[in-house]
């Protein structure tokens, strides 16, 4: 079987370099014959990928140790959940994971638009291949996953040839979540590559702007929104499986699974100022051209440990090769702008301070800063060896600083800026949609601030987040008190007819409420409480309102490793609450610990415990106890945005849109999908 | 014109006060990398920086005394007495020949007293997949590092 999948990579290595050379003279020629066998191509490619990724799949799973990459990180006694994730745990089976996500995008690419977009198809195609071809190199001549145990390896380790079980699985990766946080970050990282694509494509073929835009808006939410549950799963496994009570730390590669979520979601603002007012063309393309450098750069960071091994963790050597292929994008990027920059001519000017367009335009601009914050902050050890010759970092300081008000920021233009009307906005306007919100949301403030929230930023946080959680209500009011006046339905009916109708806007509107969700979860970080105590049996450590009793130790035997459990007793004001068992499991396997956190999860706050160890005099286990406030609206929060993008992904119920401005009332009772529009819901808006 | 003027003052002040806060923060937090052989030379201020070493623990070196936990770091042929003075338990990884990432400053006495320790067993795991750079090395306080 590794036979089999190192040979169907070496073919579909073959099937993408004529799917690229193949395609540049297909454009050069427009042969038809010689465009459809390059797309065809494309598609062996992609199928090729697949089987090789299922043959490796079919390794894991048949304990095939006599592959070194199997033998790496599998063992015998490993549940078949974390056999799939065993796949993506090291370097050469995470990228070819990357191959493979990729080649669902572009199969699903080349075969939904196999008859349309002639002009364009064929220049996707190719910058498709070429990407593809950058990955299948790693994959067959770098860092092929299919390598035999017992080539002597470059590493001396591997002089074994046959081996009656593996090394296992990193302790920290056997938790759900690292079954589902890569493939989620991975196909966020793939999936931009789609309309990084059609962008480029559309530049060398100068296609109509408005178009290539339509065309990839679906494929940049999709990967937008693996992007965002991938942040948030990696989020949440840090903060589950770490044991340091947080889940975010400034982790370069967590900053590398940022950057194109920046990007990304600036691209997603500043697309419709492209459709509405024919504006901003140049930085579209340029922020999906970066959008997509920082997710090879993001892919780079994470494996190459270019950043996070200085001196003291060996290097990768796929390094290199990253930093050509980022060059060489670089360039074919800056190549394309150069010689097709006329054809991005802006169609208007900016009007006025107060109008969307500009919020739009602040919007991009806190990102990028954001982004460029986030990428010179992650670097600087890079940036500052080259200049200085000492090579510095910065630390969570550095990046709290400047990201908290960055993301309040955002969070202030996320409530104004959808209210705010395309050209320019008058004060009475201004008046009415924000008086009672930022009314309501001052009063919210001053209220936290008497019940002692003294946190600066966290103050502006609340306050912000009542505020925009107003303003987003009440446009789902506004709208679905007019769909209820004609049609008679209730008004949580019709705030769901109203969201059909445009499922682009509403939607957004939801993912707006959940990252006021995710706001509020971040704010509590301001209120963390920690305690950390060696503890006897019987002993007791106070946190907050808890009272934490060590009830006692055991040991438990599981499959692939042994835990050793503490008992605790949670009591709240004198009464039992609940038991934890904060656990420390040890793997036989490769002989290493891992932390198994207790989490008790409520609206209000997350009592986290852990076992920290055992004290070094006294060999007592010590508890390290947090109290951490509205972490679990974070969550919470994620999941609405994906459900949020999930309905911006809907199609709109088109009927409405023929009767639109029909002055017809419906009888009550009728369909929703017979009722007429109200001339407000006409108005294009987004 | 006037309009023009108008975004440019208000992206001049955001992006200033931005630039401003991220310089307190640079301040506040860098951290110069040095191998051993260069922590032996430094001199006058730059000793009293805040500092990363990386190295490779020394077989038997790893002493538990009361309150600090004393070990040798070993690097290009030099080697580093090192004591961890904070409060959460070393990682798991944290045993002889791992490789070993401290980060704290030196002492008067030769000594590094170090606040934080991060650790990895020699060449096991590869890093974790768009997971986090801890995935590959435990640390005994990711959030303050």
């Amino acid at each position: 079987m590794d036979v089999f999948g190192s040979f169907a990579l070496l073919l579909a290595f073959v099937c993408a370099a004529y799917a690229l050379v193949g395609g540049i003279f297909a454009i050069r020629t427009r042969h038809p014959l010689l465009i459809k066998s390059t797309r065809q191509a494309g598609i062996a490619t992609c199928g090729l990928i697949f089987l090789a990724t299922f043959s490796l799949f079919y390794l894991f799973f048949s304990d095939n140790f006599s592959v070194a990459y199997v033998a790496g990180h599998s063992n015998r006694d490993l549940s078949s959940f974390y056999k799939v994730a065993a796949l993506w745990s090291g370097q050469e089976g995470s990228l070819l994971f990357w191959s493979f996500l990729l080649s669902i995008y572009v199969f699903s690419v080349l075969i939904a638009y196999r008859n349309k977009n002639g002009e364009l198809m064929p220049y996707v195609g190719v910058v498709l291949a070429g990407v593809q071809i950058f990955f299948l190199t790693l994959n067959n001549f770098i860092a092929s996953p299919f390598k035999a145990l017992g080539v002597p390896a470059a590493n001396g380790a591997m002089d074994l040839v046959t081996r009656g079980d593996g090394n296992g699985l990193n302790p920290l990766l056997q938790y759900p979540e690292m079954v589902i946080h890569p493939p989620n970050l991975y196909s966020g990282y793939t999936g931009f590559t789609i309309p990084f694509a059609f962008a480029l494509a559309a530049l060398l073929a100068r296609y109509p702007g408005e178009k290539w835009i339509h065309l990839t808006r679906k494929w940049t939410m999709i990967a937008w929104c693996f992007q965002s549950a991938g942040i948030l799963l990696g989020a949440h496994w840090a903060y589950a499986v770490l044991g340091w009570g947080g889940y975010w730390g400034w982790d370069p590669v967590e900053n590398a699974s940022l950057l194109p979520w920046l990007t990304g979601t600036a691209f997603l603002h500043s697309v419709m100022m492209q459709e509405k007012r024919g504006m901003m063309k140049v930085w579209n393309v340029w922020l999906v051209f970066c959008t997509f450098l920082l997710c090879i750069l993001g892919t780079f960071l994470t494996r190459s440990g270019v950043v996070s091994s200085v001196h003291a963790f060996a290097q990768s050597n796929i390094g290199p090769w990253f930093v050509g292929f980022l060059i060489a994008i670089m360039l074919v990027c800056l190549g394309a702008y150069w010689k097709n920059r006329d054809y991005l001519a802006s169609e208007n000017q900016l009007d006025s301070v107060v109008s969307r367009e500009s919020s739009f335009l602040f919007n991009n601009l806190i990102l990028l800063v954001s982004c460029i914050a986030v990428v010179s902050g992650t670097l600087f050890p890079v940036f500052s060896e080259w200049i200085t010759s000492n090579r510095i970092s910065v630390g969570p300081p550095f990046f709290n600083k400047v990201m908290i008000p960055i993301g309040l920021l955002l969070l202030f233009l996320t409530g104004v800026g959808p209210l705010l009307a395309w050209g320019k906005t008058s004060t009475e306007s201004l008046k009415r949609n924000f008086g009672w919100p930022l009314a309501i949301g001052l009063l919210a403030g001053g209220v936290l601030f008497v019940l002692g929230v003294r946190d600066f930023y966290a103050l502006i946080c609340f306050i912000l987040c009542v505020f925009v959680a107003l303003t987003i209500l009440m446009e789902f009011y506004r709208g679905a008190k007019v769909i209820r006046s004609r049609g008679g339905a209730s008004l949580v009916e019709s705030a769901f007819e109203l969201t059909m109708r445009n499922t682009r806007r509403y939607g957004g509107y939801i993912v707006h409420m959940g990252m006021v969700f995710i706001f509020i979860g971040l704010a509590g970080a301001a209120f963390n409480r920690d305690v950390q105590k060696e503890m006897q049996l019987g002993s007791v450590l106070q946190i907050g309102p808890y009272e934490l009793h060590l009830q006692g130790l055991d040991t438990k035997a599981e499959k692939n490793y042994t835990a050793d459990r503490l008992i605790v007793e949670v009591i709240k004001d004198g009464k039992p609450l609940m038991m934890l068992y904060p656990e420390r499991r040890n793997f036989p396997a490769n002989q290493e610990n891992g932390t198994m956190v207790a989490i008790a999860s409520s609206a209000k706050h997350d009592l986290y415990v852990v076992y920290a160890g055992q004290s070094p005099e006294s060999q007592q286990p010590v508890i390290h106890a947090y109290l951490n406030p509205l972490v679990k609206w974070i969550w919470f929060g994620g999941m609405i945005v994906v459900f949020g993008t999930l309905v911006a992904l809907l199609p709109n119920r088109r009927s409405v849109l023929v009767l639109a401005g029909v002055p017809q009332a419906a009888p009550a009772g009728s369909m929703p999908q017979t009722m007429t529009a109200a001339p407000i819901l006409k108005e294009g808006h987004d | 014109m006037q309009k023009r003027a108008k975004f440019g003052i208000g992206i001049g002040i955001i992006v200033a006060s931005l630039a401003c806060l991220a310089w307190m923060g640079y301040g506040e937090s860098k951290t110069y990398y040095h191998t051993i052989a260069e922590l032996q030379v430094l001199q006058g201020d730059a000793l009293k920086q805040r500092m990363r070493v990386g190295g490779t623990v020394a077989p038997g070196s790893i002493h538990r005394l009361s309150g600090r936990v004393d070990f040798v770091l070993d690097g290009e042929g030099k080697s580093l007495p090192v004591s961890y003075i904070g409060s959460d338990p070393l990682p798991d990884t944290f045993i002889d020949k791992a490789q070993a990432l401290v980060e704290g400053r030196p002492a008067t006495d030769g000594r590094f007293v170090a606040e934080h320790v991060q650790a990895k067993c020699a060449s096991k795991y590869e890093a974790a997949p768009g997971g986090n750079a801890t995935a590959a090395t435990s640390s005994t306080q990711p959030s303050s590092r």
